[in-house]
């Protein structure tokens, strides 16, 4: 079999290395580059099947605010990010809402959670008063 | 409601939440935080992609997650936070005026303030675009404000001019939410933004980053019906020949901040126009003494772990003040950028005998690879303190931690520079 090399960037940390990766087939035979064995890890799995972690929020009704912020609870395929946006869309909580309460369970059969990063008491949004000061 | 304390601290964003912290840490337990928003948190409650924490908390949080576990400690340690309420005015004596809706005209005294009111972002007043002034144009802060607390989607067509960190999250953002990003232009031959924000946010969805490139005009009577966009050359401007027009329903901005130092000001605090921020020594206070700046406000930064950690600083220096800790100084070096370097914050070191170390953190003025940042005294030759770095870019703060016995052997002033 031909072996070929390609390069990842790294995106674990800021620094973002550029790390070379060989493979021969199926099987990863050289990685190099890498700043620190997270960035191993991630080069590894980068080359043959890249994993994201989706973060995006899902309406609330009776909060003090309209949404809530959510991420998945680990890294999934990032070929399936896009179906799980369709499926999160249809959700739609009641307040109160607690961070790290888990939102939807096993989402399309993935193995993974849907968690609430931020916590939304019970009330009614005000309207923003403040232009927003960016950031 | 009482009304002196020890410490008051302007805005409740991730800066002003860790120097809540590191006065309580020092010892400080007097200290009222004022936020004009209904939450704390700051900027971090509408960045609620990952990627804050790495360095102060070892894992991976989201923006609100991050803001949470300060908010957390700011509230176990008893901390006297008033939220809805802005502040007006700030004076020299640390007089500070505050409206609130619930409690009106408010009036606190301090026995010292840390600024902490972070940054707005420049808009395109500021961009010289030619053309109509139709809506769908807007900042990238806002359309992320928008789709994440509010939830609404400002537009389905979207062209965004700016590679900064917000605008690439945001051109994700909204491809999630099944709107279509055609490109994102960058004026300059770099991203100004995070290269994992550019893998992560364009290439994994197929977005164009057309470096060198900016939008010469909008089109639209309305609304935005299109821009036409061009090459530029190395000195930013655009080539004749090279326009294209690309249609569209929405031009977001993200070019840059701005630190929020309208209350500095009145407060006779003195700017610097590299950082737009206060001009401070190494122990973060600005030129008024007893008013300590830090986060957005002193200096952009483009991670929150560094603002956490300078923000705890300048409130545990404020902590010492009032305490009555500080060391008399000796005598006071300025610190001025050199060759490669835009900035360098603090501006002015205080010469004490028990300092052991001092951050400083620069932003250089181009990319420059396998470079050495080098601190040189009173304009001598050799370098005093060197430190290697694989990669510099002025998208990405750099900090450096210089041995304060350097500043002892030093009469007036050391520069920094990239070689
Ligand atoms: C889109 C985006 C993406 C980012 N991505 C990352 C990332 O991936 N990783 C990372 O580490 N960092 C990231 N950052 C950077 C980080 O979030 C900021 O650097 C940090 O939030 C700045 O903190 P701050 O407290 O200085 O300012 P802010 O968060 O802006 O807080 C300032 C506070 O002061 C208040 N205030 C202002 N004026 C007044 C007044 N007159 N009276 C009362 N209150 C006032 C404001 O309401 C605000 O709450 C990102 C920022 C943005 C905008
Ligand atoms: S390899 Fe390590 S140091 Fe390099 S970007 Fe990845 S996590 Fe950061």
């Amino acid at each position: 079999m031909s072996s070929t090399t390609r390069i990842v960037t790294c995106i674990v940390c800021p620094e973002g290395c550029k790390v070379s990766v060989s493979t021969d087939g199926d099987t990863i035979t050289a990685v190099s580059g890498h700043g620190c064995r997270r960035g191993l890890g991630y080069a590894r799995q980068e080359a043959v099947a890249p994993m994201r972690t989706l973060t995006t929020s899902v309406r609330v009704s009776g909060g003090v605010l309209s949404l809530v912020s959510v991420k998945t609870s680990a890294p999934v395929p990032r070929e399936r990010l896009l179906d799980i946006m369709t499926c999160v869309r249809r959700c739609c909580l009641s307040a109160p809402v607690s961070q790290g309460q888990v939102v939807l369970t096993n989402v399309l059969e993935l193995g993974v959670d849907l968690v609430a990063t931020r916590s939304v008491e019970r009330g009614s949004p005000a309207t923003v008063h403040e232009p927003p000061h960016g950031g | 409601m009482k009304s002196d304390y020890d410490l008051i601290i302007i805005g409740g964003g991730p800066a002003g939440l860790a120097a809540a912290v590191g006065a309580v840490e020092n010892g400080v337990h007097d200290i009222l935080i004022i936020e004009r928003e209904r939450f704390l948190g700051g900027i971090l409650n509408q960045c609620i992609h990952t990627g804050f924490g790495l360095r102060e908390f070892g894992e991976e949080l989201t923006g609100p997650e991050y803001a949470q576990r300060f908010e957390d400690r700011v509230l176990q340690a008893g901390i006297s936070c008033l939220v809805d309420a802005m502040v007006l005015d700030v004076t020299r004596d640390k007089h500070v005026v505050v409206i609130s809706p619930v409690h009106g005209r408010l009036e606190f005294t301090a026995r010292a303030i840390v600024l902490a009111m972070g940054c707005r972002e420049r808009t395109r007043g500021a961009l010289m675009v030619a053309g109509t002034r139709p809506a769908g144009v807007m900042t990238a802060g806002t359309a992320q404000r928008l789709m994440n607390l509010e939830g609404y989607l400002p537009g389905q067509n979207i062209v965004i001019l700016g590679s900064g960190d917000i605008g690439l999250i945001m051109a994700r953002r909204f491809t999630l939410e099944g709107a279509n990003v055609s490109a994102v232009l960058e004026v300059m031959p770099y991203s100004t933004g995070l290269t994992r924000n550019v893998v992560q946010c364009l290439n994994d969805y197929g977005i164009p980053l057309m470096l060198s490139h900016t939008v010469t005009s909008v089109h639209g009577a309305k609304r935005v019906s299109g821009v036409t966009v061009s090459e530029v050359d190395i000195g930013r401007n655009p080539l004749p020949g090279t326009e294209q027009d690309i249609a569209c329903d929405t031009l977001i901005t993200s070019v840059g901040l701005i630190p929020e130092n309208e209350l500095s000001r009145r407060a006779g605090v003195e700017l610097d126009l590299a950082t737009g921020g206060a001009i401070v020594n190494q122990r973060l206070e600005t030129s008024v003494p007893g008013v300590f700046a830090c986060g957005n406000v002193l200096q952009v930064h483009d991670l929150v772990d560094n603002v956490s950690e300078e923000a705890r600083h300048a409130g545990a220096n404020a902590a010492d003040l009032i305490a009555g800790r500080l060391a008399p100084k000796q005598r006071t070096i300025r610190v001025i950028p050199g060759r490669g370097i835009r900035y360098v914050v603090p501006q002015y070191v205080d010469v004490h005998e028990a300092d052991e170390h001092t951050v400083l953190s620069m932003r250089p003025d181009d990319v420059f690879r396998q470079a050495t940042v080098e601190v040189v005294a009173d304009g001598r030759d050799v370098p005093l303190a060197r430190f290697r770095r694989r990669h510099l870019t002025p998208g990405e703060m750099v900090t450096v931690n210089v041995d304060s016995a350097v500043f002892r052997t030093c009469a007036q002033y050391v520069s920094v520079r990239v070689v």
